[in-house]
């Protein structure tokens, strides 16, 4: 399998629509622990993205990855714009330094990842979409092209976003609760993990 | 006069950032270039990398430029703007880890007196460093 232009475009259009049906959910998890935003921030900058599908997917895989990055970064309008943002920015930039899918899809995975935790200054267990990306990175290294990878890099998203409800925030605004961060979902994992889902079940409806 | 290092304040209010300009233009002078933007990109609570770098634009100084942010989201999107300036604007720029409206007070008298963007910096994240 490689990816061509119109798996990617079906993509992107899937995990957009996703984070759109799921805006009120991210919203409401985010009004227990943070600012209350998060849906409407993401909801925006996706929509920004599905404006621009055209012109995007018609690009290189980098230059279309980047421009997704951009867009989340200029429309997002929080902290997740320039999250999110990077994590694309990063991936593109990887993939035009040599690097291929879905031969390399870990490293440009990587790549996004250390980019969201340069900017976040964050690591994993501050309750963020880092401890999502992070799991999901180590699932795409160990099982790299085996069969059932989707399903697995499905399965350890939900699982990691599970295991963010007994932690205690020390990062972004569910910081400021302490330990009454503790019991919640982090809103920037469970968007992390829709994005992912909606990537797994398009590629296995594509099969 | 020679230059003086610009000062730009970026909250997620619109009306919490013209009234700390308001007070640095009152409190410095109006001889300081003091820009701020607030609201994320549908004018609700929030910010705006757009705005934020329109913002840095207008205060620019060849000394440079002190960004004085409220809450998480303005720092980083203060940053990712930054980064987004032309190479030659971005080591020019430094987003201070200060409160917003003594921060923004704090850097514009010194920046008033042409100290340099290292020095307006300082005076500002003296007030975070107890």
């Amino acid at each position: 399998m490689s990816l061509q232009p119109e798996t990617f475009k079906s993509l992107v259009k899937a995990a957009a629509e996703q984070v759109i049906a799921n805006a009120a959910q991210l919203t409401a998890l985010d009004q227990a622990i943070g600012d209350g935003d998060h849906g409407a921030n993401m909801k925006r900058g996706f929509e920004a993205v599905l404006d621009k599908l055209e012109t995007i997917s018609a690009q290189p895989l980098d230059e279309a990855l980047k421009a997704i990055g951009k867009t989340l970064v200029m429309t997002v309008g929080g902290a997740s714009g320039p999250l999110y943002g990077s994590f694309f920015m990063a991936a593109g930039d990887a993939l035009a330094h040599s690097k291929q899918l879905p031969g390399d899809l870990a490293e440009v995975f990587g790549s996004g990842v250390g980019a969201v935790s340069a900017r976040g200054r964050s690591q994993p267990g501050e309750k963020t979409m880092l401890d999502v990306l992070v799991p999901v990175l180590e699932t795409l290294k160990v099982a790299a092209g085996r069969p059932d990878l989707i399903e697995r890099v499905r399965e350890t998203a939900s699982e990691a976003v599970a295991r963010t409800v007994p932690m205690q925030a020390t990062k972004g605004r569910a910081s400021y609760l302490g330990a009454r961060s503790i019991g919640h979902v982090d809103p920037g994992a469970q968007s992390s993990c829709v994005l992912l889902h909606a990537v797994c079940n398009t590629l296995e409806a594509g099969q | 006069m020679s230059d003086t290092v610009g000062i730009v304040i970026v909250s997620h209010s619109k009306d919490i950032a013209k009234g700390t300009a308001d007070m640095v233009r009152q409190m410095v002078g109006s001889e300081i270039k003091v820009a701020f933007c607030g609201g994320n990109p549908d004018g609700q609570l929030g910010t705006n990398v757009s705005l934020i770098i329109e913002a840095i634009n207008n205060a620019w100084s060849p000394k440079g430029v002190a960004v004085l942010v409220d809450l998480g989201g303005a720092e980083t999107n203060s940053e990712m703007a930054v980064e987004m300036l032309p190479p030659e604007r971005r080591d020019l720029v430094v987003v201070c880890n200060a409160p917003i409206v003594e921060g923004a007070v704090m850097a514009a008298t010194e920046a008033a007196g042409g100290s340099s963007l290292d020095q307006v910096r300082a005076v500002a994240e003296e007030l975070s460093a107890e």
